[in-house]
């Protein structure tokens, strides 16, 4: 079992101090802390951009990809050692701009993985572009008009693509974030945590003080997680209250059940039969 | 006589944006990825602030923003985009495109090496993993060649004769981040340079027409095209990189005579009598010249040859400015691992190996992930091709210099 102080690294954190990232983290330690899990039991597969960091900072088992390619990769390694609770972390623009081909079929495929979205309304490590979520109107570097295209939903994107765990977190509601991670690893079958994180360096609109005004908790106002439409519903809304907690929340069969091949040992621990494929390739001798 | 000049303080992103504002093309499509950044951000500066009329996409990808740039351009338009390291590898299918539906594309690649491990310095590995595309090549050692090329692209791209996309590459952070002096023309000389695109005559499925999508004489681009005409419509780019090795100096004087800079395929410098020379690309060689003058000032008869133009390759230059010198070194700024050696090298190999009396050549390594390469690094170079001059043979060619052993 791991505690806070051992899921931490001795590398020099390079985020800007006041960065959502931070509390991000901390939220993720937490939840492997109460989970009971050891550092051998994880993996985290972290994409490109500011939260990439985080297989730095994080002392799990860590695999830095490359740019939109979190969910094949994190896919992969569940697939070949289904021990290991595989965790995945992207950026709003590596999840839903480069990588948002994987992301409807990472969740219809249904992998028992958890994909962590820092989503901070921007590109933050290549310094303040307009991403696919950033807001109607929103100025940005790239934007400098204000963004003219409709933003991406990470959450009714989510529903539409079946996956079965939605949710969203804030930096700034730890103990609400903590619990939901600890849910989201749980949950058996691919989840989403969309994870709301100021970028205090480039995103000047949607701050702690932003959010603060207007987040409220899904637990807490009655939200039946596994009514579909109810969750469309609660996904539309932003602008002055903005729900975190769990969408929805419908367990279906993973990706493996089915396969024969994946019941039993993990793939990485099964001994290839010499006999059976010399055998096999005796047949095309 | 050439035109009234402004110098004008930019970085090499910023020289490449401040000509393709001036240019004007009709369709920017780009997507961020360091060092390429400044030049995304700058034109879609000029496009807030009014002062140019291209549409700018923000694509939400790589290969998104080349494809935009196809489409834009077979529509007629002249079109833009910029990229660097996995930027250009995520455009990879698309470069092949670009360029055999002759679609005359102008990219800026700001050099950076490709992950990985992940780095975001600069080497050459992303250009060179595009260098069989069919794109044509040109590297800048500085802000100054930067800007002019940026220019000039379009001329060479667009020509009847050439018809190619173009790719204009600057050495990541040495010179994208680098502030330098940069001679500019005034907007109305540069529009009156690059004037419109032309377009050649086609037969189209309902007779002649321009080489570009119209609804009134429709064309399809991209269609089959199998074992029946495939092959032959590859030895047409073969041509068009045949014709550009003339289009390319014809573009380049003209554009001299507006702003009294000339550039060549390739540019030999202290060759005359030279014993020991290097040839290389990009910025390196400012830093390979003022080595040569030093070596030079004690006696030393050494030279530089600069490959400004890689594709087409300007071979037979190349031979005129190589034949005679006793020991060459080729520097190569990334690898073709499990190959002889780097590409640059293989290539010089490949063209000088049918004389009679060529020179001893080896390949010099360096800079791989933006490992500094200083003027002691290249006086090392320099002293073992004079090794290599007295003791008149070479051992193993491949040297990887400046990397721990
Ligand atoms: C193929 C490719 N294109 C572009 C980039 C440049 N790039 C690096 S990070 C990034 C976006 C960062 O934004 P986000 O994913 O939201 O992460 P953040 O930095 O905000 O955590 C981009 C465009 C890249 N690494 N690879
Ligand atoms: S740029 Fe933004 S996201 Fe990146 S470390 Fe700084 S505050 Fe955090």
């Amino acid at each position: 079992m791991a505690s806070i102080r051992e899921l931490g690294t001795d590398q020099k954190n390079y985020w800007c101090p006041g960065c959502g990232n931070f509390g991000l983290l901390n939220g993720v330690k937490r939840a492997i802390v109460r989970l009971g899990l050891r550092r051998d039991q994880v993996t985290a597969v972290t994409g490109i951009g500011c939260h990439g960091k985080t297989t730095n900072y994080l002392a799990v088992n860590g695999f830095h990809v490359i740019h939109g390619r979190v969910l094949p990769v994190a896919t992969a390694i569940k697939l070949a050692n289904k021990e290991q609770t595989v965790i995945g972390f992207a950026g709003d623009g590596d999840a839903f701009g480069i990588g948002m081909g994987h992301f409807p079929h990472a969740a219809r495929r249904n992998p028992n993985i958890t994909l962590v979205v820092h989503n901070n309304l921007i590109y933050g490590l290549t310094t303040g572009q307009t991403s696919p979520t950033t807001k109607l109107g929103h100025v940005t570097k790239t934007s400098p008009r204000g963004a003219f295209e409709e933003a991406i939903n990470p959450i009714s994107t989510a529903l539409a693509s079946n996956a079965g765990f939605v949710a969203r977190g804030y930096v700034g509601e730890m103990d609400h974030l903590v619990d939901l991670m600890e849910e989201a690893l749980r949950f058996r079958g691919f989840a989403l945590v969309d994870i709301l994180q100021p970028c205090v360096a480039w995103n000047r609109i949607n701050t702690y003080d932003f959010y603060n005004k207007r987040v409220y908790k899904l637990g807490e106002s009655g939200h039946d997680p596994t009514d579909l439409t109810a969750a469309y519903e609660r996904a539309e809304e932003w602008s002055e209250r903005i729900p975190i907690g769990v969408f929805y929340k419908v367990e279906r069969p993973t990706y493996g059940d089915n396969f024969p091949v994946l019941a039993g040992e993990p793939m990485v621990r099964k001994k290839l039969d010499s006999g059976k494929v010399a055998k096999l390739i005796s047949e095309f001798a | 006589m050439s035109e009234k000049q402004t110098l004008m303080g930019m970085n090499g992103d910023e020289s490449v944006a401040y000509a393709t504002k001036q240019v004007n093309p009709d369709v920017v499509a780009a997507y961020p990825i360091t060092p390429q950044t400044i030049i995304v951000e700058k034109l879609s500066e000029y496009v807030a602030d009014g002062e140019v009329d291209y549409e700018y996409v923000a694509v939400e990808s790589e290969h998104s923003a080349l494809s935009n740039c196809v489409g834009a351009s077979a529509a007629g338009a002249r079109a833009f985009t910029a990229t660097a390291a996995n930027g250009l590898a995520l455009m990879w299918e698309i470069t092949f495109i670009a360029s055999g539906l002759r679609l005359p594309i102008v990219m800026a690649i700001v050099n950076r090496s490709l992950g990985g491990p992940i780095n975001i310095h600069n080497d050459h590995s992303d250009s060179m993993g595009a260098r069989d595309s069919g794109w044509i090549q040109i590297h800048c050692e500085n802000s100054q060649e930067v800007y002019d090329a940026s220019i000039t692209a379009w001329r060479m791209a667009e020509h009847p004769d050439v018809l190619l996309p173009i790719m204009v590459c600057l050495d990541g952070f040495t010179l994208s981040h680098t502030m330098e002096n940069v001679l500019t023309l005034p907007d109305k000389v540069v529009s009156d340079f690059v004037g419109e695109r032309e377009f050649i005559t086609v037969k189209g499925h309902m007779g002649e027409t321009e080489l570009r999508l119209n609804p009134d004489v429709p064309l399809t681009f991209g269609p089959v095209d199998l074992q029946d005409y495939y092959f032959e419509h590859k030895l047409h780019q073969i041509d068009a990189m045949k014709q550009a090795l003339k289009v390319i100096p014809e573009v380049d004087a003209e554009y001299a005579k507006i702003s009294g800079r000339s550039y060549d395929l390739l540019h030999p410098y202290r060759m005359e009598d030279a014993e020991v020379a290097v040839l290389g690309l990009g910025s390196t060689m400012g830093t390979v010249k003022y080595t040569v003058d030093q070596l030079r000032d004690e006696g030393v008869k050494a030279g530089l040859v600069k490959m400004r133009v890689f594709r087409p390759f300007p071979s037979s230059d190349l031979v005129d400015a190589l034949k005679d010198i006793p020991a060459v070194g080729v520097l190569d700024k990334s690898l073709s691992l499990g190959a002889p050696g780097g590409p640059l090298f293989e290539e010089t190999m490949a063209t000088l190996y049918h004389l009679p009396k060529k020179p001893l050549i080896a390949n010099y390594i360096h800079g791989l992930g933006g490992r500094d390469t200083g003027p002691q690094l290249i006086r090392g170079v320099f002293e073992s091709l004079l090794e290599i001059k007295d003791k008149g043979e070479i051992g193993d060619p491949m040297n990887y210099v400046g990397a721990r052993p």
